[in-house]
């Protein structure tokens, strides 16, 4: 493992990965936290009760169609929601850079109030400090989320079989491209799609046949994909044709040389559905707000423990884990 | 997308490998590109895969990151750990590059102010924003990027800025070429040569290989069908016997390229001779400021201690790879000790190094 | 080597041109250029316009490509 922490291992991708078990899974791991999944579900009083936390460090604060504090209301709906949890009550502390303009603050505080009442969830308990000039910047924002999960949602990767069909929600890379967008002075006339998905995952645990849900954020639909692959031991071959973007976003990838596979969402589902319930599941997508983009990219396969893409080429290729800061190039 | 689109449409590509296949060329052929972006689109494009057995795809020194140096890169690494108040700003495929003392994101992350820009401008206006700071930019490229960076010294020259300045790490294509046909390790039947370096020098600037080498060159685009057109068009030219200079990006590069650019590079650079990872000293390849722009010059504003050239053996072998003599499978480091994550050499940290696009795109 | 990318040229202004790819758009300098107008498609490589594209050319190669995939 390299010595130093870098920007590599906040990627989201091997590196991260490293960090995670090298250092904190070996301090205190145990059977649920080695899950490393979005979020922990657990038994408490005959009540299963799910569990996550996360924290938000965007920069620029505000950027086209959010901010920090939408943000970090929706990843916490979102990590709950995806593992079948009703969101309930929320906990949020924030860390203040001095000299952070107070009439910021209201702003994003504001935008988690409207968040909140959306998602209706509340923060219940909070914290907040205050470090010296240059050691955060402005405003980092840690949340944890508490959430029910009912008796007949029963998602988990062991259930994952060769054929089973995999569905993501959305256009992708729009809330990295946006960010990146922004760094690089590249005018962009799309949003982030930053939003809740508490009401898209409720209506396709509705439907059912729904095995795993996540929802793609850092590091983009590969990541993801990667993930499925190791927590279910199958591969998944996806096709590069099927997977919806848009086509201003695609301009900024040529721009920048980035891989749009790559690139984060902030309100967009993956979820691993068996064949027969497929067409009900997405059907129900459809007529759902944030679900009208839903589309089927791919499907399971038995052997690999690999994400392959089948490119418009007709070409097959692997699409590895991302391995440190996804970062634009010029050759 | 206008020009992308179009050149990527795969009903296009069973006609092509048709016509390939009936060419009936079977015995070997090494066809060799040296552009990172040929290097990074073949890959992508799983080129390699499609077109027959015989035919050898071969990927030169075409990533200006990966023919850096490590001294060069020492030398960088070195003064931005002494100079933290000073910015460095450079392409992201600069940052992961290892060196024998570390990477540009390394020393980052113990303070130094390293900051990635998509243009040399960027660069700029870093330094016209906070003219408190020294900004200096890591100029890697080729023919391509060599005049932006000579037009972003003249507008810093025209602005009257004095807290930019620029480490000229360019170089040049044609002598490296011509540095493969002289030491002939390998046997190169044709070459791709590079869409944008040659929209700037114009394709004339081969006629030494047609001539002097007998060997066929034809220019070729970034999408997926170009590369098919370019590489039957340098069969055909075999099957013919002939050895010409051919232009299958026509839409954008001419004999005589972009004049306007080219005097803007020959006005500001001088050519010198330079080292090239995996190559050693290359005559007449590398370009440096002139002493009349000096005040632009990091190398003459800063004491940038160059180290003298190591070269360890550590059975890194991406000198062989950057001379197209091996593939990256047959480093006995690749995707074992060497992964994208934990890089050994240039050639799989950098995303238009060879091993990086065949770990990434070939790996079975 | 080169990353270069194919954008329409919608507005130009001093040394600047504002370019446009699928609808994401960027100042981008004309220093390396000469002559390029609204409504031109050009390269744009770190920033900057390198090369401008020859429609004709480019309907050339695409006719040249198509006409290898009816060869009998």
């Amino acid at each position: 493992m390299s010595q130093r922490i870098t920007l590599a291992h906040g990627a989201g991708g091997t590196r991260t990965e490293e960090l995670v078990k090298g250092v904190f899974l070996e301090a205190f791991g145990n059977p649920i936290l080695e899950e490393l999944s979005d979020q922990a579900t657990v038994e408490m009083e005959g009540k299963r009760v799910s569990l996550t936390t996360d924290s938000y460090v965007v920069s620029p604060l505000f950027f086209r169609g959010g901010d920090i504090g939408k943000l970090s209301v929706y990843g916490t709906v979102n990590d709950l929601s995806v593992g079948g949890a009703t969101p309930v009550y929320m906990s949020a502390s924030f860390i203040i850079e001095e000299g952070t303009e107070l009439s910021l603050l209201k702003r994003i505080a504001e935008s988690m109030r409207d968040a909140l009442r959306e998602c209706n969830t509340r923060i219940v308990t909070a914290d907040t400090k205050v470090v010296e000039r240059g050691k955060a910047d402005t405003l980092f924002i840690n949340t944890t989320g508490v959430g029910l999960v009912d008796d007949h949602v029963e998602l988990s990767a062991t259930n994952i079989e060769e054929g089973d069909v995999v569905i993501l929600s959305g256009t992708v890379a729009e809330h990295g491209a946006v960010i990146l967008a922004e760094r690089a002075d590249i005018d962009i006339p799309f949003r982030s799609d930053c939003a809740p998905l508490n009401g898209l995952t409720s209506v396709m645990l509705r439907a059912g046949g729904v095995k795993l849900m996540r929802d793609v954020t850092r590091g983009g639909l590969a990541t993801i994909l990667n993930e499925f692959v190791d927590a279910s031991g199958k591969g998944i071959i996806i096709e590069e044709g099927l997977v919806p973007i848009r086509e201003d976003v695609r301009g900024v990838c040529e721009i920048l040389g980035m891989d749009p596979l790559y690139l984060a969402c902030e309100g967009r589902l993956v979820a691993i559905v068996s064949p027969e319930a497929a067409d009900r599941v997405l059907h129900a997508m459809h007529c759902h707000p944030m679900g009208r983009g839903a589309a089927v990219v791919g499907r399971i396969v038995a052997q690999g423990r690999a994400v392959i893409l089948r490119t418009t080429m007709g070409v097959e290729r692997v699409v590895g884990k991302l391995s440190g800061e996804n970062l634009p190039r010029i050759c | 997308m206008r020009y992308i689109d179009e050149f990527r449409d795969s009903a296009q590509v069973k006609g092509i490998l048709d016509e390939i296949e009936s060419l009936g060329l079977r015995e070997g052929i090494n066809l060799m590109e040296i552009c990172g972006t040929h290097t990074h689109s073949i890959s992508r494009y799983g080129i390699r895969g499609v077109i027959p057995r015989g035919i050898g795809l071969l990927s030169g020194p075409g990533c200006p990151v990966c023919v850096t140096t490590e001294e060069e890169i020492d030398a960088i690494i070195g003064f931005a750990r002494e100079n933290r108040d000073v910015v460095i700003a450079t392409f992201g495929d600069m940052l992961k590059v290892p060196a024998s003392v570390g990477s540009l994101e390394g020393v980052r992350a113990e303070g130094s102010d390293v900051r990635v820009v998509y243009s040399p401008l960027d660069a700029l206006e870093v330094a016209i924003g906070e003219p408190e700071k020294e900004v200096i930019f890591c100029a890697v490229g080729f023919e391509t990027t060599a005049p932006t960076v000579g037009a972003t010294v003249l507008k810093a020259m025209e602005l009257g800025v004095d807290n930019f300045s620029v480490i000229s790490l360019h170089r040049l294509t044609p002598p490296a070429m011509r540095s493969l046909m002289e030491e002939g390790e390998v046997r190169i039947d044709g070459f791709i040569c590079p869409g944008h370096v040659t929209a700037i020098t114009g394709s004339e600037a081969y006629r030494f290989l047609a001539g002097e080498y007998n060997t066929p060159c034809v220019v070729a685009g970034f999408e997926p069908l170009d590369a098919l057109l370019a590489i039957y068009m340098l069969l055909k030219q075999i099957k013919d016997g002939r050895a010409e200079i051919e232009v299958e990006y026509s839409r954008v590069v001419t004999p005589k390229g972009n004049t306007r650019a080219k005097r803007i590079m020959e006005r500001l650079f001088r050519v010198v001779d330079t080292r090239w990872r995996g190559f050693g000293l290359i005559a007449a390849s590398g370009l440096k400021l002139k002493e009349e722009f000096s005040l632009y010059d990091a190398e003459r504003r800063f004491y940038i201690r160059r180290m003298e050239a190591v070269d360890k053996d550590q059975g890194c072998r991406c000198a062989d790879v950057i001379r197209g003599i091996i593939t990256p499978e047959e480093c006995s480091l690749f995707s074992t000790l060497c992964r994208p994550e934990s890089p050994l050499g240039p050639c799989m940290v950098s995303t238009e190094g060879t091993c990086s696009a065949y770990y990434r795109y070939e790996r079975r | 080597m080169c990353l270069g990318i194919p954008a329409l040229v919608i507005g130009l202004e001093g040394e600047e041109a504002l370019v446009d790819v699928a609808g994401a758009r960027r100042k981008v300098s004309t220093a390396l250029v000469e002559g390029i107008e609204e409504g031109d498609y050009v390269i744009v490589h770190a920033g900057f316009i390198i090369q401008k594209i020859d429609a004709d050319r480019a309907a050339e190669t695409i006719r040249m490509i198509r006409e290898l995939g009816r060869r009998p």
